[in-house]
This record gives C-alpha cells, structure tokens and sequence, in this order.
C-alpha cells in the first residue's frame, strides 16, 4: 500500500499575525513556517503505521502545493520519515484550488490511503478534504482519531457526539485527520535529518484552474478585554460580573 | 563571511528545542529537587540520535558537524543541563577521543556502541588531589606485561554510575612527568572499580557525579588510546572539543534564564505599568542580549574551526571563559528581573543559576581557561 500525506505550509502557531495594504495581504516577514500540526500528526500516524507493518505500507509520499520557499518544511516531512515529496508549484490561493491540484497528482500516481488534515492552522478552511473526495469519486472519513491496518482493510474511528464510530473501510480512501490520531508530532532524528537532504523532492507544474473565490480583505479578531481581578472574598461581585458584564451567566 | 544557518542545522536546533521542551520540561524542577538521573530524558535523547550526533556514521554516528552541536546543546542547557551534560561528556569527551585516537578494533568494540547510544561513556581525569593541575595523577596504571594494574581514586566523574565505558587517565612512568601518563579504556563492571556515593551537589543535581575508586583493576593492554605515554595529550586535545561543549550549556543556560526574563518583564507589573517599562530592567535585557550574542558568536565561531579542521583550542577555551562567567551574569540578572518570585524554584532562573555556576568549575575552570588564553597571547 501507498500513502499519501497532504501537508501544509503554515505560520507557526506562535506568530504574531499582521497584515499589509489595507489589510489585504497576510505579512510574512519574520514569519517561521511549520508543518501544519494535523498534518504532521497525520505523517507520524502513517510513519507508525510502516513501521508497525512492515511490508504492508511500502512507501509515504508527501505532498505540498506552494513556491519554492515551502520546501524547508517538505524536507522536514522527509526527515521525520516521509520517503519522497511532491511539491506543486503554486501559492494556491484557496481551498478549491488546492484540492483541484491535489486531485491531479493523485490520478496520476496510485495512492492507497490519502490522509490530509481536517483544518490548516491558518486559514482553517476545513474544506480541502471533502473537495478532493468529490473531485476524485474516492470515499472520506472526516474527524478520523485512529486508523490501522485490520486484514485488507482499514479500521478507522472517529469521534462522535458522546462516543465514537469504528469504521471499516477498503482503499482508496480518503482520511480526514484530528488531533489523537497520533500522540505527538514525531521530532526527527539525526539521521533522518541526514537523510532528508538526499531523499526525492519532485518538483510538478501546476494544472491551470479557475478561481471562484478572492479575498478581499482581513479583519482582526476583537482585542481580548483586560483581565478583571476580584477579591476572593466578593462572591457577590463575581456573580454581577459574571451575569451582567460577561453574560455567561 | 556567512551568518546563515543551513536547513540541517536549523533542523537539528528546532529538534533539540522539541526535545528539551516536550520531554524534559515537565520534570525537571522535581528531578533537580530529588536528584533523579533523566533515565527516560536520556533514553529519548538516545532515539533522536543525540549521542554520536558528530560521529562518522560508518561507526553508527550522525555525521553532524560542530555547529549543529552547539546549537543542540544550546537548546537543551535552556532547559535542563543535567541531560546536557551526559550529551557533552559522551560526544566531546568520550567519543570523540575514540574517534580520533583509537584504534579500529577499539572503535568496533567501544566506539560503536557508545555512538548509537547503547552505552553512556564517563571520561575519568579530575582526582581528588589533580584537578586544575591534571598533571599530578596519583592514580597508577602498573604495566603487567599484557595488562595494566589500575589503583587510585578519581573524583567528581560525571555519569559514573550511568555509564558503561569508562575513560581513564592514569600515570604508568611517575618519573617522566606528564609523559608517562596513559588514558586506558575500562569496562565500567571490571572487578575492582567501587563508586562513591552521589555526590549532593548546588546544581545539575539530577546528573550523576561520583567518586570512582580503582582497587587493582586488571585491563588487558590493548585497551590503551595511542601510543605508550599518550594519555596526557590525549586528555588535553580531548578538553580542547570538550569546552565547546560546555561552552554551548552556559550559554543555553544564559539564554534560557533570558527568554524567561523577558518573558516575565512584560507580564509583571509594578507602579502601574508593566516592569519592562522601567529603564532599569530594559537596560538589564540588554546587557543580557549583548553578552548572549557574544557568547552565541565564540561557541559558533570555535565551532567553525573545528569543522574546517582548523586550530580551535585557543577559540574553545575563549568560549567556554566567556560563556561561562557570562552565564553566571545573566542568570543572577534574570533572577534579579524576577525578584521574590525568581529566587523560587517555579520560575526556573534560580535553578539556571546554580548550573550556570558549574560551567565555571568543570572541564578547566574560567583561571585555567585564562592561563590557556594568556599563554596563546604571550607565546614567543
Ligand atoms: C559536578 C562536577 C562534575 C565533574 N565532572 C568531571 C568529570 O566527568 N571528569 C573529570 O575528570 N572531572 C570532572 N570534574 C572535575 C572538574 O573538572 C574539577 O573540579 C576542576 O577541573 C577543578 O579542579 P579542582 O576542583 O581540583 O579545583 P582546584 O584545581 O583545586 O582549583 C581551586 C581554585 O584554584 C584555582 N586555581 C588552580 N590553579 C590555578 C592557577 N594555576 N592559577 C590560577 N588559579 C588556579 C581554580 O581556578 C579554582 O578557583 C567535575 C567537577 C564537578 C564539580
């Protein structure tokens, strides 16, 4: 079996988010880019999943769309255990774009488990998933927790209102992660960081598309109100604040 | 002239800092306050292939070079220098003594294991009575023909229990001086070797220091690094890669106390606004800033020497000097900016200081350090 991981470029989750020209362009200066963390969870599953199964899973690609300054976050996938990347040279420019792309490099090649994040931890568009399913006629399993190998199929399990679902399913699929579907993002060691500089790098041209959305600007997220702090002994207090300030309760 | 860092590089000091921030952070302030050894913060640090990172991989070794090191060990004395020293004894000392001066089948047998993390090595010099001045050895290696007969006490050795492979420097010809002197391979099981008990130190008090006794210890001959009567160049060359080592925790140990400094002055307040905003504590941050960055630049630049295969000895022994005192300066600064709270162990700047204080003393204390600078200046 083939898997293919979907990973984005992101902020760093710590970043301060500012923006230019009236805010209409997100400012990248300074900016540390990651894997985007449900993808890397995502990659660390499917790491785990060869190595719990050898012979089973022969090869993890991984997959980015972005320019050429994406590439220090694919060579990280590399180096935590990835064998060989595709990058797709586009700065996509939204969720559509991304899985009509995505859908064209996997009709191309056989991939047998298609695993991608259920939200980017920037535009958090929780779309991409979905599109590329229909784009492909594939079947998906969204919020998957859990996934392993089970015979000739794949057992899955994803979180429900008050319990969970315990799926079985048969490739090709596509898997839309959640956090829990691996413990920790795996941190790559000596040698695969060695090894990350000479493993495959596929450079692919994109497939023309046509946008149906623009941003036209964005906003920033209301300032935090300042903290109020209420002597322990004010109960009273509390209570008014709660009730008529915060009005939660 | 080239400040940048390559993808490896940078990769390697993002992974330490997940390491030291995911694995060690967590407990830290109680294995300081019980004196636990990191058995699983080592083991971790084993799987990420920080023991050997330098060493050829052909010996099981990451191949990495020095300034990926410096960074590695930066980021890990951040947070816990009791785990940075076991990684600074193993790859500056130990293995890359191994790797330097010993033999193929020395390599084969001790290299191997040390460079893949299956063993912990511990590098045997300092003795109660020779520490500044390692020339004085007391301890004997007696040669017997095919092995050598090891007696004498060593003192203060860092991983003594935790190790397997023991370095040890002992004196075979006592009337030829400094030349007579050997460094000896030894399995830390054979018969004869007697631990002390931990020693209860100020800081790094979860890395495990004992005295080491030798009672007749019997080692066969082919365990000697080098040529008969190496042992002292030997332990010095040794030293030289060691103190960029330890250079690189003060400096982590600095910079840690400062990220939480910083951190901290712009979260307290005091008259009404917050502390940073008082010039005092500012101006602290950035004496703090500068001194780091000189630090960051000695480590790096003796780092660079040392991959180009150029002298380093006189950059390393700047390094480890500066760093060193300069840790001491800044963690007693980052406990300063965090007043009442900074002198409790919660806050982790007072813990920083009383490690900070151990790279002053250990592998060449900051006077030896100054006689190695001064005799470089003034030589002929
Ligand atoms: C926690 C810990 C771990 C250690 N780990 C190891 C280890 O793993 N292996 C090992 O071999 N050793 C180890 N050491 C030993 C360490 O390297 C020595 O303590 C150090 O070299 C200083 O030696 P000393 O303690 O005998 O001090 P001394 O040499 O007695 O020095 C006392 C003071 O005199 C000063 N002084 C001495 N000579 C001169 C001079 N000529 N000019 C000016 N000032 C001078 C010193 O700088 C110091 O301030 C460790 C020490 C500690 C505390």
């Amino acid at each position: 079996m083939k898997i293919l991981v979907c990973i984005s470029n992101v902020p760093d989750t710590t970043t301060k988010i500012k923006f230019l020209n009236n805010n209409t362009t997100f400012d990248s200066a300074g900016v540390q880019w990651i894997i985007n963390p449900w993808d890397e969870l995502a990659l660390t599953r499917a790491i785990e999943l060869k190595e719990a199964h050898a012979g089973a899973i022969e090869n993890i690609t991984v997959v980015n769309i972005g320019p050429p300054t994406t590439e220090p976050t694919i060579r990280k996938a590399l180096a935590i255990g990835a064998d060989n990347a595709i990058r797709i040279n586009l700065d996509p420019k939204d969720a559509y774009s991304v899985a009509l792309q995505l859908s064209e490099i996997i009709k191309k090649d056989s991939f047998d488990i298609i695993l991608c994040g259920i939200e980017s931890s920037d535009y958090n568009g929780t779309s991409v998933g979905g599109m590329l399913s229909e784009l492909l006629d594939y079947p998906s399993v969204s919020a998957v927790s859990f996934i392993d190998i089970d015979g000739d199929q794949l057992k899955l399990k994803r979180e429900i209102d008050g319990g969970q679902e315990i799926i079985g399913i048969s490739t090709p699929f596509i898997g839309i992660v959640q956090k829990g579907i691996a413990k920790d993002a795996r941190i790559p060691n000596m040698r695969g960081i060695m090894m990350a500089k000479t493993k495959p790098l596929q450079v692919v041209e994109p497939v023309s598309t046509d946008l149906y959305t623009d941003f036209v600007s964005f906003d920033y997220p209301k300032a935090k109100a300042a903290c109020k702090k209420v002597d322990p002994e004010n109960v009273k207090e509390l209570v008014n604040l709660l009730h008529n300030e915060a009005k939660v309760i | 002239m080239n400040f940048e860092f390559s993808e490896e590089q940078k990769m390697i000091q993002q992974a330490a800092k997940d390491f030291a921030e995911r694995e060690l952070l967590h407990d830290v302030i109680e294995r300081d306050e019980k004196a636990i050894f990191p058995t699983e913060g080592i083991k971790k640090l084993v799987e990420l292939g920080f023991l050997g990172m330098m060493t050829d991989p052909k010996w099981g070794g990451g191949g990495m070079d020095t300034v990926s090191y410096v960074l590695a060990m930066e980021e890990i004395s951040k947070v816990d220098s009791s785990v940075a020293v076991v990684m600074s004894v193993c790859n500056s000392l130990v293995i890359w003594g191994l790797e330097t001066y010993g033999n193929d089948a020395q390599k084969e047998k001790y290299l191997r294991p040390l460079a893949t993390g299956q063993k912990i090595g511990a590098f045997l010099l300092s003795e109660p009575e020779a520490g500044s001045d390692a020339t004085s050895q007391r301890t004997i290696a007696e040669d017997k023909g095919d092995h050598y007969l090891i007696n004498g006490t060593k003192n203060w050795i860092t991983n003594a229990n935790s190790a397997s492979t023991y370095i040890v420097i002992a004196q075979t010809y006592p009337d030829k001086k400094h030349k007579g002197i050997n460094a000896i391979i030894v399995d830390k099981n054979t018969p004869g070797i007697t631990l002390g008990p931990h020693e209860k130190k100020m800081g790094m008090r979860s890395s495990d220091t004992h005295s080491v006794m030798f009672n007749d210890v019997k080692v066969p001959k082919e365990n000697r690094i080098g040529e008969d009567g190496f042992g002292f160049t030997f332990a010095m060359k040794t030293l030289d890669g060691g103190r960029i080592g330890i250079a690189s925790q003060a400096l982590g140990i600095a910079s840690g106390a400062f990220e939480r400094a910083v951190k901290y002055s712009k979260e307290r307040k005091a008259f009404g606004t917050e502390i940073s905003n008082h010039q005092a504590i500012a101006f602290k941050l950035a004496d703090m800033a500068v001194k780091i960055e000189n630090g960051r630049n000695l480590c790096l630049k003796a780092a660079w020497l040392k991959d180009q295969h150029l002298p380093y000895g006189f950059a390393s022994a700047m390094a480890k000097q500066y760093c060193a005192d300069m840790a001491m300066e800044v963690t007693t600064e980052a406990v300063q900016v965090h007043g009442g709270y900074g002198y409790v162990a919660e806050y982790h700047v007072e813990r920083l200081m009383r490690e900070a204080k151990l790279t002053q003393i250990y592998e060449g204390t900051s006077e030896v350090q100054k006689i190695v600078i001064s005799r470089t200046i003034l030589k002929d």
